[in-house]
């Protein structure tokens, strides 16, 4: 059973360290995520959740270490190489707090902008896809419009499509649940269940218990730089061992 | 180093005189230099020379002290006008617009206009006629350069105008121009100065006279100014003078027998003035002229710019740490240095190891300036677009030149389009500088215009017409533009 996992695993992080001049953000992070899962990264601010999905998007380089991602390793050293980083690139996609559209082009052309110019899908081919992306996440109505005219469930959307339009296998979201209203917050876990239905894997930070709860298929509890608790987000956020993820909870539930 | 003394002398010397009515307020140009007026280089707070020393006879005639009031030497008219001082002398040419605009005096002194070659050239260019198609140097604003106007027209001559009377004799040694038509005094002293030169005193093209020049309505003071400058011919005085600053020569004794005789001798090269209307027609096909020359070298100056500025602004970005020190420092030492200074040693300064033509050292020294202006537009600009769609554009895959492409350019160059735009008209503007480099523009087409009509309100209504004519059309693309891609909303 254990080997079966391993094999179907998407992400392997293995001893992850992280300094920033003398603080150490991360101090020895070790998880693995196997396809399909929904994973809810979890734990106080400032505990490296944040850190954790930049480092795995290659946006950050590390002491020591290394991270998998269905066989393209990251070392830890001073830069990443540009070919390794390239090939990552094709597995992850991510979707920011601030989503981080690109203000001077409209929906549709935040999407198809990756299909065009990195995978060089020809140009109705890519306008084709990304409209039935926009169409699956309810925004398609909105395609002509420029970022600042999206309020922030739509812009959200927008930049799920803009991360799946290029069908990465794994999927990093940070805080998606932050601005949400709790309809909206439904229908996000509805349509995060959807793609994970489709053989796709996800990894998100929130602080959010309730939506972990409802949707996430494994939590794992971040504290000062190291993983202090895992497993079904319905036990452990109900019956929590840590004192950190009490703390999470009260911080929650006051 | 002159334009230090000259500025001392304005410190020291240019306090206004308080009404006393002891005092003869002369103004003079120090940059002009010797003979004509020239700090004393033992005491740079008096100015010598020997219009220095008609100043003072005129002053002791009238009974007063005199004071020198340093102005440029372009502006003697208008300044006299306005009331800056009472009498202006300092090499003034005896013209008809200046008798007409102006209370003029007799003339005090004859000069030539004489031509100065290479002396390797002295018997191949022996006289106008000879230099048919050749460049041929003179100051701006002179009757030396409204003679080469002339001999553009009827000989083919290419004039070239400089702002002072140093740099055309060394350009005719650098090779620049073929000869130089000025005043055999300017001449003189240029020989002493610069060696391998030749000047034809015995094939004078003109003959011209200095005088002094007092306000409009101020014709009483002129005439008791006339009277003492005869007296100070009939005693020797002048002749003493001019003896003493080696300027006498022969054509002054029959010169001062013919003012003598009461009959105000008029220079022979030029017609009778015309009237001004007749003046704004002559000179309107050559200001449009210089106009153009303006709008091309704005345009040809603000593309290099453009150029360099990225260029400079994606090394300070992107590149390493040496690349990023040099370019820092070129846009440090750039902006920090007059613009003025960068022509003169682009056109002057270089000209021992490359001799660039006019126009090309203005397009470039503009370019080079404002290049590191434009250069810190896009640099802040670049900086302006937020790192977190930068790294969206990363995870996309994009590579470094595609995130700059299709991310980062596009978004800086919008918010750099408004700066930029008022960079241009500024540039369009400052272009007015290069005239220092001999470029004849808007500007000095105007200050020649308005020297030879004695007169600012039509050229300077003309020229700021034409400047309007070509910023304004400008700010309006810019603006559309600029509405265009703020898109819909806001």
């Amino acid at each position: 059973m254990e080997g079966a996992v391993r094999m179907s695993n998407v992400l392997r992080i293995d001893n992850l360290r992280l300094k920033r001049g003398a603080r150490e953000i991360l101090r020895g992070v070790t998880f693995s995520v196997a396809r399909g899962e929904l994973v809810a990264l979890m734990g106080l601010s400032g505990g490296g959740k944040t850190t954790v999905l930049r480092t795995i998007a290659a946006l950050e380089t590390f002491e020591a270490g290394t991270i998998d991602v269905e066989d393209v390793v990251l070392h830890a050293g001073r830069s990443l190489p540009r070919a390794t980083v390239r090939e990552l690139r094709k597995k992850v996609g991510m979707v920011f707090q601030l989503h981080y559209l690109f203000d001077h082009l409209t929906a549709l052309d935040n999407v198809t902008l990756a299909p065009l110019h990195v995978a060089h899908v020809p140009r109705d081919a890519a306008d084709r896809r990304a409209l039935e992306l926009l169409e699956s996440l309810g925004v398609a109505h909105r395609r002509a419009a420029y970022p600042r005219e999206l309020s922030g469930g739509e812009a959200q959307r927008v930049a799920i499509a803009r991360a799946m339009a290029m069908d990465p296998p794994l999927l990093l979201m940070d805080e998606p649940t932050a601005s949400l209203d709790p309809a909206r917050r439904f229908e996000l876990g509805q349509t995060l269940r959807q793609l994970t239905a489709g053989g796709r894997t996800l990894i998100l930070t929130t602080h959010d218990d309730d939506f972990a709860r409802d949707f996430a298929t494994r939590a794992i509890i971040l504290s000062e730089g190291e993983v202090v608790e895992e497993g079904d987000p319905r036990e452990i956020l109900t019956n929590p061992q840590h004192p950190a993820t009490r703390a999470l909870l009260q911080m929650q539930h006051p | 180093m002159c334009a230090v003394r000259a500025f001392l002398l304005v410190l020291l010397l240019a306090v206004p005189a308080s009404g006393d009515g002891r005092v003869l307020l002369w103004g003079g140009d120090a940059e002009g230099g010797a003979p004509y007026c020239e700090a004393d280089p033992n005491d740079p707070s008096k100015v010598v020379g020997f219009d220095v020393e008609v100043a003072a006879e005129i002053a002791k005639g009238l009974g007063r002290t005199p004071q020198f009031v340093q102005v440029a030497w372009a502006s003697i008219d208008q300044s006299v006008q306005r009331g800056d001082f009472d009498i202006g002398m300092s090499g003034v040419e005896d013209t008809p617009a200046r008798r007409a605009s102006l209370a003029a005096t007799i003339p005090y002194y004859e000069f030539t206009e004489t031509i100065t070659v290479r002396q390797a050239d002295r018997d191949r260019f022996r006289s106008l006629q000879d230099l048919r198609g050749r460049r041929v140097g003179t100051l701006g604003g002179t009757v030396a350069y409204e003679t080469l106007l002339e001999a553009q027209k009827t000989l083919g001559i290419v004039p070239v105008s400089y702002d002072d009377d140093v740099h055309p004799y060394e350009d005719i040694v650098s090779g620049r121009l073929d000869a130089v038509l000025l005043d055999n005094i300017i001449a003189t002293r240029a020989m002493r100065r610069t060696a391998g030169l030749y000047t034809h005193y015995d094939r004078p093209v003109a003959t011209g006279h200095y005088i002094a020049i007092l306000a409009r309505e101020n014709t009483a003071l002129r005439d008791r100014v006339n009277e003492i400058l005869k007296a100070r011919m009939r005693d020797g005085t002048l002749e003493r003078i001019y003896r003493k600053w080696e300027i006498w020569d022969e054509h002054q004794t029959g010169f001062f027998a013919h003012a003598l005789a009461d009959s105000p001798a008029q220079p022979r090269n030029r017609a009778t003035a015309q009237p001004k209307s007749a003046a704004v027609l002559r000179y309107l096909p050559s200001l449009l002229r210089a106009a153009g020359i303006t709008i091309l070298l704005s345009c040809l100056a603000m593309a290099l710019a453009v150029t360099i500025g990225v260029v400079i602004a994606t090394g300070r970005v992107y590149g390493g740490t040496l690349s990023r020190a040099l370019l820092t420092a070129y846009v440090e030492i750039v902006r920090g240095t007059p613009v003025l200074l960068q022509l003169f040693v682009l056109y002057y300064g270089l000209s021992a190891v490359i001799k660039l033509p006019a126009f090309v050292a203005a397009l470039i020294g503009l370019g080079l300036n404002y290049a590191a202006y434009e250069s810190e537009i896009y640099r802040g600009a670049m900086e302006a677009v937020p790192r977190g769609q930068l790294e969206a554009a990363r995870t996309l895959g994009l590579t470094e030149v595609q995130v700059f492409r299709y991310i980062r350019g596009p978004q800086a160059f919008r918010i750099a389009l408004p700066p930029m735009t008022n960079d241009f008209v500024a540039l369009l503007k400052d272009s007015s500088l290069v005239s220092v480099i001999t470029v004849v523009e808007l500007t000095k087409q105007t200050q020649i215009f308005a020297a030879n009509i004695g007169s600012w309100v039509i050229p300077g209504i003309l020229c700021a017409a034409l400047y309007l004519i070509l910023s304004l059309p400008l700010a309006r693309l810019a603006r559309r533009l600029e509405e265009q891609w703020r898109a819909p909303s806001e």
